[in-house]
């Protein structure tokens, strides 16, 4: 296709995740480090995953069809447990880190709080793996051709680039409910945030059918993020009054003390 | 994007195509496996017309093909202007994908116009330089570009030589005493296409007769003392306004060249010879020389020389009307130094007898080439076709009547014979496949490596590229007329009999080749021919010269190309595209007001009663 289906599909697939880090992130500066070192831990991860993919590619029959489809689950469901194990050992860093920090800083309370780092940590895991698995098809939608000259389906530029940003949000909402539920020692919400990156990951080989891997892909999206939206502090009153716009007072209220 | 049936690829077609519409891009032609029997050349009717001697100051009624057209079929394609690729397609799997999916995607279903996505097609043909020569060697030397690369190359390569006798080469100008009877024959051919040069008939046919011919002339000439050396020579680049002869006449006058001007004795060119039907070749000689008495009694001697030898053989000759000019032939180069005697042998009279000349039909089964079928490579290689057996008797008939020309005895040409075998290897070896065992035991090792398994390309192609015509008719030169000699292979690189052999390398030429390997035995037994044959440059003297403008000389030169490619492709609606764009616009539009109202508000979306009081501490 052309430059207009390439700039689409980028706007479609890092939007929401350029408009965060410019918002949320790129103001401090301790934040922009700890998005790019949780970005460079995902890397490890895929370096890890991609090392012993490529030893058992070497040592698979690669004639043999059933072998290799095997293998390609087999490598799915390892770099997912990858993932997380690196996801714990960087949210293992990050508490060593924070009493650092703590120590050093001149106030009492902490620079940055845990759920904070969360989300930071969590959006650096999305950035990466969002560029990873989209950089690829991107740099071919610059060139005039389409997808589907064997018969495939010509929408898969627009389905990669919505699932992407899938997994980008998700990887946020995974890192502020996986985070969470380390700090409060709830082993099931760990358990929980496991199981569906998994379910995600294993959606995609419904593939070339993008509607039965999209769909539940949004419905997991969207459960996890409501989750993660309660387990960050917010509330339906909160949002209530967030819309409502009833919150000057309350504002002034919450201020008076300082 | 064209993509044509072969029959369609007439001049009509494609002017319209090149005028009548500035909307296509390219054009893909399928080129079917059988040739097309109404004949095709996309050569000029009148090759070389420019470049050849007759001109409004030599035989004017003659020039321009006044009196007959050589190449009647020509339709000049070749030398054509086009603005778009034109690619040729073998009809193979990859052409039928591609017919398939016009099928597909393009056909219009009931009157209506196809649905997206369509089908697409791109080819790559990327050329460096515009213009012309001039302006292409202007900007390669002033450094127009900022890039160490050039943007176009002249056309060269090597004419190959062996006098029969032993020369002092290193030694240039004329040769006290010394008389040559030149026989040549041309090295190149082309076609419309790149990669694609079949030529058997333009240059195979010819070239392997001289080579049957040297081969069949080797003995005698080396047990019989003649007065007249024979001068085998093989020119290259002659399609492109004789880029070949008309350098080695250019250094014989300059005094560059082993022999000057002054030692030809008289030509004797084989031109386009696989074809002659009823064993009828035709004696063409220059009407405007003849009007010399001298050279008119040497053509005279020459043409009964031929005449005589073809007496007993299969072969009749004869010759045409005193009225025609001479056709595009090596020789009309010589003539335009000054007169020589010199006759060249043709299977026509008036017209090309090659129905396809200088095209990507050029081929096999346009010499008539056949083989029973189910043979082997090896068996083909070792088959005597007809046309071997036809082009060896004229071999033959060549071979004796130059062993008189250059003063040998009438009685002992009898002893001469061109071997049949030996011409069919050669046409199975240029014209079927380079790569077989025969040839690889005649060739060095570097060259083994040029050697393919498809007809060889007899386009000249830039200097620096050596042709593998150039490449085996060198080496088969070398084994035809010289001899093995028993020397190291150290000694045989460089050019000596031995360690104190200083004087050789003036005289010979000495090869190291791969040999056979003996039964029982995977390694080759390589062994050193001692040989006359050398090159030299085949580049036009218009760039020696830097005259790019030349009238008298050849100027081609190639234009330096990226890869050549194609690609099929589906492209998309302009709407869909559209709406991806739209969908990221605002996708990261709605992305921007989101984040931003809720970071602004953050402290009140994400408060839980107890937060804010911690805070106050």
């Amino acid at each position: 296709m052309t430059a207009a289906v390439f700039f689409g599909c980028t706007f479609i697939a890092f939007g929401p995740a350029i408009s965060l880090f410019l918002f949320t992130i790129a103001r401090e500066p301790l934040r922009v480090i700890f998005l790019i070192a949780g970005a460079f831990f995902w890397l490890v991860s895929l370096l890890l995953a991609s090392l012993v993919w490529f030893i058992s590619v070497q040592i698979s029959n690669k004639e043999s069809a059933s072998q290799q489809k095997g293998l390609l689950i087999f490598g799915v469901v390892l770099s997912v447990l990858l993932q997380e194990t690196f996801r714990f050992a960087y949210y293992k860093l990050l508490k060593k880190a924070n009493e650092g920090l703590l120590a050093l800083s001149q106030e009492e309370t902490m620079p940055i709080s845990i759920l904070q780092l969360a989300y930071v940590s969590g959006l650096g895991f999305g950035f990466m793996s969002g560029a990873f698995s989209v950089v690829n098809i991107l740099a071919d939608s610059v060139g005039p051709g389409t997808v589907g000259i064997h018969g495939d389906s010509q929408h898969y530029f627009l389905s990669s680039a919505f699932m992407t940003m899938a997994i980008i949000l998700l990887h946020m909402f995974w890192g502020v409910i996986f985070f969470d539920g380390c700090e409060k020692r709830r082993w099931f919400v760990v358990a929980a945030v496991v199981v569906s990156h998994l379910v995600v990951s294993c959606l995609t080989f419904q593939n070339p059918q993008y509607v039965s891997s999209l769909v539940p892909t949004y419905i997991i999206m969207l459960s996890m993020g409501i989750w993660a939206f309660y387990t960050a502090g917010g509330s339906l009153r909160n949002l209530k009054l967030c819309l409502t716009c009833k919150d000057k007072d309350f504002l002034l209220a919450n201020h008076r003390p300082r | 994007m064209v993509i044509m049936e072969s029959a369609l690829f007439t001049r009509s077609v494609m002017m319209k195509l090149k005028n009548g519409s500035s909307r296509v891009a390219g054009v893909a032609v399928v080129v079917p496996s059988a040739n097309p029997p109404q004949g095709f050349s996309p050569h000029n009717k009148c090759p070389n017309e420019n470049s050849g001697v007759y001109s409004e100051s030599y035989g004017p009624t003659l020039a321009h093909c006044n009196t007959t057209v050589w190449n009647p079929l020509g339709n000049g394609l070749s030398y054509e202007e086009f603005d778009f690729p034109i690619f040729s397609l073998k009809d193979d799997n990859d052409t039928q994908l591609i017919k398939q999916c016009y099928v597909d995607h393009n056909r219009p279903v009931n009157g209506s116009d196809p649905q997206y996505p369509l089908c697409a097609m791109q080819l790559f043909s990327h050329m460096s330089a515009v213009t012309n020569t001039a302006t292409c060697m202007r900007r390669n030397t002033n450094g127009f570009t900022f890039s160490p690369e050039s943007i176009c190359e002249p056309l060269g390569d090597h004419n190959i030589w062996a006098p029969a006798k032993p020369l002092n080469t290193t030694q240039k100008g004329h040769k006290a005493g010394e008389s040559m009877v030149m026989a040549t024959a041309r090295l190149d051919s082309r076609s419309f296409f790149s990669e694609i040069g079949p030529g058997a008939e333009s240059a195979a046919s010819g070239l392997i007769t001289l080579l049957a011919a040297a081969h069949a002339l080797r003995n005698a000439t080396q047990e019989a003392q003649l007065s007249r050396t024979i001068f085998y020579t093989f020119f290259h680049g002659e399609t492109f306004d004789y880029i070949g002869s008309s350098r080695m006449v250019y250094d014989m006058e300059k005094n560059q060249f082993p022999i000057d001007l002054d030692n030809v004795h008289s030509v004797l060119e084989i031109g386009q010879v696989g074809l002659f039907s009823s064993s009828k070749v035709w004696l063409h000689t220059d009407p405007v020389s003849r009007r010399n008495g001298s050279v008119e009694e040497e053509v005279k001697k020459l043409v009964s020389n031929l005449q005589t030898a073809a007496k007993g053989l299969n072969v009749s000759v004869e010759e045409p009307g005193v009225t025609q000019p001479l056709p595009p032939s090596s020789l009309q180069r010589f003539l335009r130094a000054r007169p020589f005697p010199g006759v060249v042998i043709q299977d026509y009279s008036s017209s090309f007898a090659n129905m396809y000349y200088q095209s990507m039909f050029d081929n096999a089964d346009s010499l008539k080439m056949s083989y029973p079928p189910n043979l082997t490579p090896e068996e083909q290689l070792n088959y005597v076709t007809d046309t071997a057996k036809s082009l060896a008797e004229l071999a033959t008939m060549v071979a004796r009547a130059l062993f008189v020309q250059a003063g040998g005895e009438e009685s002992q040409v009898s002893a001469i014979k061109a071997d049949e075998l030996l011409v069919s290897r050669m046409l199975y070896s240029f014209v079927i496949a380079s790569n077989n065992s025969w040839i690889q035991e005649l060739v060095s090792s570097e060259s083994a490596a040029q050697l393919i398994n498809e007809t060889a390309n007899f386009y000249i192609s830039v200097e620096r590229q050596t042709s593998l015509p150039t490449v085996l008719v060198q080496h088969l030169l070398a084994n035809l007329t010289g001899s093995t000699a028993n020397v190291t292979q150290e000694d045989c690189k460089n050019q000596r009999e031995n360690q104190d052999d200083k004087e050789s390398k003036h005289l010979y030429s000495y090869s190291w080749v791969q040999g056979a390997a003996p039964p029982n035995s995977t390694e080759r037994k390589g062994f050193c021919v001692r040989s006359t044959v050398h090159g030299t440059k085949a580049l036009s003297p218009a760039f020696e010269l830097e005259d790019y403008n030349s009238k008298d000389y050849s100027t081609w030169t190639e234009s330096n190309w990226k890869q050549i490619k194609g690609r099929i492709f589906l492209v998309a609606s302009h709407d869909l595209e559209m709406l991806t764009l739209g969908l990221g616009i605002a996708v990261l539009l709605t992305s921007l007001l989101l984040t931003y109202v809720m970071s602004s508000k953050a402290d009140i979306l994400f408060s839980t009663g107890r937060e804010p009081t911690s805070a106050t501490y």
